[in-house]
């Protein structure tokens, strides 16, 4: 089933200095069982996107179905079957762990009874366990972000929305988030859409990654596809001084090389991606007894990518955003 | 069915931070209970201030409409705090109609202002507030409506405004002006008639002098029929308007 399937989903805001497009005709789909991720900088449309899918927003245009429901003709549905975590939580800072978690599972529906044991299943998956009855306002970044995340999934969505999950955490603390993103998956068989600005953690976490910019989404793909497409890898070798000229000789003559730069005795260019081009490249240096004193392949990042696509970097594009 | 259960369970919530934070209730009755002690006695000396009824009756369904006015016309104040953290907007993806999120509040200020009213209209009787239970009954009735209006009035405010330190000037300004033109303190009968036209744009000087009437025994009469109308539909827009904020998508 395909979970989500919008249309030209687009959405402007009257502002004083005239209409803003915040977001401007995005077409996705997002099929079941799928980690997808949605990159962009701060201010790129990522939120007022998830709020339009999530029904807190109306779209000034365009149509979607989310979890089988219409999104305009049955947002009630769409909420039945979604769970959400906005990007700044939406936990009761002075209400008790268990009684916000017990609350949430009644408003969707369920019984004390039935709320009960989904609720120690919960606590207990997300690491919440001897947290029940702490006040919500005294619990760690990590410990917040885990309950917001347990609050979204009370009634077992098949669709959950994450805004941003990891923002403001420590590298443990996100390490540990990441592990349950991948459970909800692997463990609950949710399909997660997720937005984010960081790109290791789209890398990290996605089958699949949408990068928006200013209110587009200007390419779609698996992250391995993405960073193919965008240079290849970026190999750095070095040799004795007096194999230079021949080592130089020997990438040049690969099929996939370019971009070859030589200082002193180090090598560095790109090479096309695959499993076995490193094995080519030495076969041929050893045919010509060239024997490398180092070899170094780096993966292009997503941040490579996105410098790629939008012709600056993450960073440069969120400081102008902000 | 499904939004009286929901209803209900945003008001059994709310009721539980109530319960917790009980001195609001008994600091909600500081001012009026001050007003019934400290100024009501000076009225007594003023006879029947044109109205029909004693000083008591005259004065006590004025200091039940203050009531109503600072308590229930202030909620909106704490609504800000849960739409910044986020709470609003939880609550908004669930499938809970919006309805059942405003009513759960507007449930919990009447409750609230229902306990305060029994208590002012007990500490009246003691200083010598005669009224019947019919008069008492109905004029409660009109309390209730009163609030649900401007607690959902309030809380729309308080959702639309999100900041505490726009709702504050606004609700202190506008209040004293609606508290003063309503005829709270003292009857409407005292004023000038450019004063007394002026009140008639004020919806709560309607119910006040219907509550009046009531307390009085006197049940069919204009301002009773003008203060429940009045009362009726301020509730219903108010609760529209409220449902409005609360469905809006910028809430």
């Amino acid at each position: 089933m395909t979970m989500i399937d919008a249309q030209g989903l687009a959405r402007s805001f009257q502002a004083p200095q005239g209409e803003v497009n915040a977001v401007r005709g995005v077409d996705l789909k997002v099929e079941d069982g799928e980690i997808v991720g949605f990159l962009g900088p701060n201010g790129a449309g990522k939120t007022t996107t998830l709020r339009m899918l999530t029904t807190l927003l109306r779209p000034t245009a365009g149509t979607a179905r989310v979890a089988g429901c219409d999104l305009l003709s049955d947002p009630v549905g769409v909420r039945r079957r979604i769970g959400y975590v906005a990007q700044g939580g939406g936990a009761n800072p002075a209400e008790v762990v268990a009684n916000e978690l017990l609350l949430q599972a009644r408003l969707y529906g369920m019984s004390k009874s039935e709320a009960g044991p989904r609720i120690a299943d919960l606590a207990e998956r997300l690491g919440l366990g001897g947290l029940e009855t702490r006040l919500i306002g005294s619990l760690s970044g990590g410990q917040r972000r885990r309950l917001d995340i347990a609050l979204g999934l009370v009634h077992r969505p098949p669709l959950i929305f994450l805004d941003e999950p990891s923002t403001g955490l420590d590298p443990t603390s996100r390490n540990q988030l990441w592990d349950h993103i991948r459970g909800l998956r692997d463990e609950l068989g949710a399909t997660v859409f997720l937005s984010t600005h960081y790109l290791d953690e789209a890398d990290a976490l996605c089958d699949r990654i949408l990068i928006m910019d200013q209110g587009a989404i200007l390419v779609e793909d698996r992250p391995e596809e993405l960073k193919n497409r965008v240079s290849g890898d970026a190999v750095t070798l070095e040799v004795a001084a007096a194999d230079v000229p021949a080592a130089q000789d020997v990438v040049r003559g690969l099929a996939g090389t370019r971009a070859v730069n030589v200082t002193g005795q180090t090598i560095r260019f790109r090479a096309d991606h695959s499993s076995r081009s490193m094995i080519e490249i030495m076969r041929a240096l050893d045919a010509r007894a060239v024997d490398p004193i180092s070899i170094q392949v780096d993966r292009p990042t997503l941040d490579d990518v996105f410098l790629t696509l939008t012709g600056q970097s993450a960073a440069a594009t969120s400081a102008r955003a902000a | 069915m499904q939004t009286l259960r929901d209803t209900l369970l945003v008001f059994e919530n709310q009721l539980r931070f109530t319960f917790r934070y009980k001195i609001t209730i008994v600091m909600g009755l500081v001012q009026p209970v001050l007003y019934l002690l400290l100024f009501g006695p000076l009225l007594t000396k003023l006879g029947d201030m044109g109205r029909p009824g004693d000083t008591w009756q005259t004065f006590v369904p004025g200091v039940l409409v203050y009531l109503a006015l600072f308590g229930a016309g202030f909620c909106g104040f704490g609504i800000i705090a849960d739409v910044r953290s986020g709470v609003i907007e939880r609550l908004r993806v669930t499938p809970v109609s919006r309805f059942a999120l405003l009513m759960g509040r507007v449930i919990r200020e009447v409750a609230v202002l229902l306990v305060q009213s029994v208590i002012i209209i007990a500490v009246g009787l003691l200083l010598g507030l005669r009224a019947n239970v019919l008069g008492i009954l109905s004029a409660v009735i009109l309390v209730v409506l009163l609030g649900t209006a401007l607690a959902a009035l309030s809380l729309s405010l308080g959702v639309a405004l999100k900041s505490e330190d726009q709702f504050a000037p606004l609700l202190t300004s506008a209040t004293l002006p609606i508290m003063l033109l309503a005829g709270i303190l003292l009857p409407m009968t005292l004023a000038p008639t450019w004063l007394d036209v002026l009140s008639r744009i004020n919806p709560l000087r309607y119910i006040v002098d219907a509550i009046r009437d009531l307390f009085a025994d006197r049940f069919a009469t204009w301002a009773v029929l003008e203060g429940t109308a009045v009362s009726v539909v301020l509730a219903v827009v108010c609760v529209a308007v409220g449902m409005r904020t609360f469905a809006k998508e910028s809430a």
